[in-house]
């Protein structure tokens, strides 16, 4: 593929992130930080939020399996997942976390549920979304070229 | 009979429907339904009823009558007669026809006699028999004549003997002779065949036998059918007047009913209204039914649906009327049921549709109460970035129209901003978030600080003062934060509208008021104060008085106040509001709402009263609890460290203070320090109402050493810590702090050695600023790590409250990033501690809260420090987590989450540039 291709392609998909609300303003605050001297910077991030999340989610489904579920337990897990996702621009799992404490404060076992899976879906949606990303990413490196930069406005 | 057509009718009464109608021990004699049928106790059966015998009754007197006049009464033995009519002339047809064959037989006969006697004339005489017997019946005759056709056909007479002679003569005789007896035994026989028939014949000609039997029939089956039924039956004359009754009620007897009147029979509901039915039918000469309920002694309450047809004699005459009476009480009884039952259903689903619609409407509201926090809470970031880029702007070169232009700018910044924090607030409250907290703190000290702190921003000439009763306790326990919000919020009202004469606060001792005995509230309120009914409380009236403006009973006046109308509306959400005395005045119109709805939520009450010209007095009314000396107190409040500011002891005791404006003096230092920024770090976040009114403008406070008076509003941070060494007596520590702090109040530092430290760093800018950043988010960590790498910063990262503590314990930090919601200590607990170390100088609020600190007695000792460090916090966007509760808890600004570069840029700019 040519490398400009390649690159408006990464163009339109980063938008497309954006306009379905996968992602918002957030992730470009990581695309920012992201310069020379840390030029892995938002991939690291990613990834230690999908580590985070793994690891959360985990919890979160064991927690909720519970016969007594302790929502002192669930709720941190929930904030925590809240916290990582708003900061990378997460929109919709943080979205999701936010009916999901709502259900935690109520001690709705049932909603809890319903909400794991809506995070959980919102959650392997984006992740599946930015792996994509970080694979563009990579041929266009790969092939030499630059990441363009998001523009910063919509 | 056909009774049953005609007749006559009974009452209304009934019973039970599936049984008979009426009860059954009532009726026990054996009293036969059909009235007419007991004849003086008779106890005649149907079997036996003859109507010729019956007649002996009164009824059945007139019933023939009855049937006669009547139509009705005539059509059904009409019938009666046609069917015997008919069945006679079927039986006179049958007959005819036999008559026919037997007359064809004579003709036959004679004819075959005539060709005989043609044959032997001689034999004429024979036939004279003939004639004899023709004489004495017609039919004798006839069958003679059969006979002897019969003779004559059967037998031929056959003689051997020479024709004519003796023998054959002889013979001739002989035969004719036993021909002659056969047919005479022939004859006999018929004849007794004749008589029979004639006598069966007779049987048939009596019909009133067999109508009698139809009638039986006809009467048993009626009997049959109606015995069981629930059905009253009856016929009354014009006057409607009993003339007959079927199934009548079993205790009446029949000279009870017959000739009398429904009214005069029973008594009770309903009895006219059939009546009135049936005379209103007689007139109207419509046969129609209806339903009437009848509530009478004899039977009780029971309902019938009455049919009543007039009846006409045959010259269409009315002669009274046909009644028939069903009881339906079980079926009416279902069918009301029934339709309670739907209107109850109706009702409910209207309430519950009503109960759905008001639930939605208060979803509705509540939606839109938190849409309003959070979107006040959205704004306010970057509004108070406006307000404070226009601060910064305020410190330039500006000419004079410019400079009115900034001023009117901030202003309105500044408004909006109060107004964004007076609906926080209020929506906190409303939303039942608003928790309360019980600390121990002297009352003399917060009036003292309130005032203080006011006199502080006190632009005119106005004394301030505050008398506390000596019954007052030194020590009390109640939410410290709020009432001083509601303290200060009264007091720069009262300021706000008083132009001349003084502004005072009162406190006293009040005994328990009326309103809040046995009140639940009340209860409430000090369990959430943290009182319980064992312990002793007191209730302690304030009164926050003025020489103002007043407050105009009725809204009638035009006076210049801001209060539009009347003192009931004082308390209400943005009530104050006209424009012009909004501009005017300022404000927001919530102060006072949110001071009530605190009171109120505290237990208490919030009153107020004014005369225009003279003044106003807003008083309120707490329960606190009193506080024993070994009262856990796990945070040091601001009354607290205000002590500690202030060394003389008779302070916790004293009852009177009095402010007068220090006009012109304590911040016209000059600073150097500020000479060489372009910022003014001043106000960062206008935002509690508690700081608000710290944050009037401190007049003259040309604190930038620029020419012009200007009015930089130097509120913010002055609060507690600088308000109360700097006011009043404490004036050494206030120049020393003036000499260090960098320009307004942000840091007012008792220690030289510090603010040297910080004096350097201002001029080499070069100097790394020692950041903390609190956080238990990795992510949030990494993330932040990079957005600080970038601004040009590092920072050291603690995971939660109590490594927070710990970091700051051993060593220095300029800035504190402090995330509100982690595990083991969350943010705002460990700020309070931290507060309550800069003013004790010790950790032992937090040792006490149980934080695990490592603290060698010495090390302690030399850390000491009053400085107060600014700590920011970093909000999620929640109720939970308003800023509110950050300020109130200590905190000096904040950043909602998610952080972003420019928020971290401004604000790092602000405390640390």
């Amino acid at each position: 593929m040519e490398l400009v291709q390649m690159q408006k392609s990464l163009q339109d998909y980063t938008k497309s992130l954006f306009l379905d609300g996968v992602l918002d303003s957030q992730f470009l605050q990581l695309q920012q930080l992201q310069d020379e001297s840390n030029p892995d910077f938002v991939s690291q991030v990613v990834t230690l939020f999908f580590q985070d999340s793994d690891r959360i989610l985990n919890d979160l489904s064991l927690s909720l399996d519970q016969q007594v579920v302790d929502f002192k337990k669930v709720d941190p897990h929930v904030h925590q997942l809240k916290g990582s996702s708003s900061s990378i621009g997460a929109q919709r799992v943080k979205n999701a976390c936010v009916v999901f404490r709502s259900f935690c404060e109520q001690q709705n076992v049932e909603g809890c549920h319903r909400c794991l899976q809506q995070v959980k879906k919102e959650y392997y949606l984006v992740k599946n979304r930015l792996e994509t990303l970080f694979k563009l990413e990579q041929q266009i490196v790969a092939s030499g070229g630059m990441i363009p930069a998001m523009e910063l406005g919509f | 009979m056909v009774c049953e057509m005609e007749t006559d009718q009974t009452e209304e009464m009934e019973i039970e429907v599936l049984s008979s109608m009426w009860p059954e021990d009532v009726g026990t004699q054996a009293d036969n339904q059909f009235n007419v049928e007991k004849p003086a106790g008779d106890s005649d059966t149907l079997k036996e009823v003859d109507i010729a015998e019956k007649r002996t009754m009164a009824d059945l007197k007139r019933l023939p009558e009855l049937m006669n006049t009547t139509d009705q009464g005539t059509s059904q033995l009409t019938n009666l007669v046609k069917q015997w009519e008919y069945m006679q002339d079927h039986a006179v047809k049958l007959l005819r026809e036999e008559l026919k064959i037997l007359t064809k037989q004579r003709e036959e006969a004679e004819a075959k006699e005539l060709k005989i006697i043609e044959e032997h004339n001689f034999e004429s005489q024979e036939p004279e028999n003939v004639p004899v017997l023709d004489d004495t019946s017609h039919l004798f005759r006839r069958f003679k004549h059969k006979k002897r056709d019969a003779l004559i056909g059967s037998k031929r007479v056959e003689i051997e003997e020479e024709f004519d002679t003796v023998a054959y003569w002889k013979q001739k005789a002989l035969s004719l002779e036993k021909m002659l007896e056969a047919s005479t035994e022939r004859e006999r026989r018929l004849i007794e065949k004749l008589n029979e028939s004639l006598k069966t014949m007779e049987s048939h000609s009596a019909p009133v036998e067999e109508l009698t039997q139809n009638l039986k029939r006809a009467e048993g089956f009626l009997h049959f059918i109606l015995q069981n039924a629930p059905i009253v039956m009856g016929h009354q004359d014009k006057d409607l007047r009993y003339l007959f009754i079927y199934n009548k009620f079993p205790t009446l007897r029949e000279q009870d009913i017959l000739g009398k009147t429904d009214v005069e029979i029973f008594h009770g509901g309903g009895v006219k209204e059939s009546e009135d039915f049936k005379r209103e039918v007689l007139e109207k000469g419509k046969a129609s039914k209806r339903e009437i309920t009848f509530e009478t002694e004899l039977f009780g309450s029971k309902t019938f649906l009455i049919y009543v047809e007039p009846v006409y004699n045959k010259a269409r005459e009315k002669i009274g009327i046909n009644y028939m009476g069903m009881e339906v009480t079980d079926q009416v009884r279902k069918r009301e049921k029934m339709a309670k039952l739907r209107e109850d259903n109706a009702v409910r689903k209207a309430m519950e549709s009503e109960l759905n619609k008001t639930i939605h409407i208060t979803e509705e509201t509540m939606r839109a109460k938190q849409m309003l926090a959070t979107m006040s809470h959205e704004i306010r970031s970057p509004l108070s970035g406006v307000v404070g880029m226009a601060e910064i702007l305020s410190t330039t070169k500006l000419d004079k129209e410019q400079r009115q232009l900034l001023t009117v700018m901030m202003s309105s910044g500044d408004l909006v901003l109060q107004l964004i924090n007076d609906i926080l607030d209020l929506s906190k409250v409303e939303s039942g978030v608003m928790r309360l907290e019980a600390t121990k703190f002297r009352p003399r000290e917060v009036v003292k600080h309130v005032l203080q702190t006011a006199a502080a921003s006190l632009k005119k000439d106005l004394t301030l003062e505050g008398n506390i009763t000596d019954e007052v306790p030194i020590e009390v326990v109640g939410d410290v934060l709020r009432i001083r919000q509601i303290l200060t919020n009264l007091i720069s009202n009262a300021i706000k509208f008083t132009h001349e004469g003084k502004v005072g606060i009162k406190l006293k001792v009040i005994s328990e008021p009326s309103f809040a005995s046995g009140m639940e509230l009340n209860a409430d309120a000090e369990e959430q104060n943290g009182l319980t009914e064992t312990e002793t409380s007191v209730w302690i009236r304030c009164d926050v008085y003025d020489t103002g403006i007043g407050i105009p009973g009725k809204n009638r006046t035009r006076r210049p106040i801001s209060y539009k109308k009347a003192l009931p509306c004082l308390f209400k959400k943005y009530m104050q509001a006209s424009a012009d005395h909004a501009r005017k005045y300022g404000g927001t119109g919530l102060g006072l709402a949110i001071c009530k709805q605190l009171v109120e939520l505290m237990g208490g009450q919030l009153t107020v009263t004014s005369q225009v010209n003279a003044g106003s007095t807003f008083t309120f009314i707490l329960p606190y609890k009193v506080a024993t000396s070994d009262d856990h107190s796990d945070d040091q409040d601001f009354s607290d460290m205000v002590d500690h500011h202030q060394p003389e002891p008779d302070d916790t005791t004293e009852g009177y203070f009095q402010f007068k404006p220090l006009l012109g003096s304590i911040y016209s230092n000059g600073g150097p320090v500020i000479g060489n920024n372009n910022f003014l770090p001043h106000k960062v976040m206008l935002t509690s109402p508690l700081k608000l009114v710290n944050g009037f403008v401190a007049e003259p406070s040309n604190n930038t050493g620029q020419s012009e008076t200007t009015q930089v509003e130097n509120n913010g941070y002055m609060d507690e810590t600088c308000s109360g060494p700097c006011l009043s007596k404490e004036t050494e520590s206030c120049s020393s702090s003036q000499a260090s702090s960098e320009g307004g109040a942000l840091e007012m530092e008792s220690e030289l050695t510090v603010s040297s430290r910080r004096e350097e760093e201002n001029t080499e800018t070069s100097k790394q600023p020692k950041i903390l950043l609190v956080e238990d988010n990795k992510i949030n960590i990494m993330v932040a790590k990079s957005m600080m790498k970038q601004l040009g910063y590092t920072f050291d990262i603690a995971n939660n409250g109590v490594e927070a503590i710990n970091a700051i314990k051993d060593s220095s930090y300029d800035l504190v990033l402090m995330d509100v919601c982690m595990p083991v200590l969350d943010g705002l607990k460990a700020t309070r501690l931290i507060r309550s170390y800069e003013e004790s100088g010790n950790w032992d609020a937090a040792i006490e809260a149980g934080v695990d600190i490592k603290i060698l007695e010495n090390e302690q000792a030399c850390v000491h420090s009053t400085n107060r460090l600014p700590i920011i916090a970093m909000t999620a966007n929640t109720l939970a987590e308003s800023s509110e509760e950050c300020y109130a808890n200590g905190m000096d600004s904040f950043i909602s989450k998610p952080v972003t570069l420019q928020k971290l840029k401004e604000c790092l700019r602000q405390y640390l540039d």
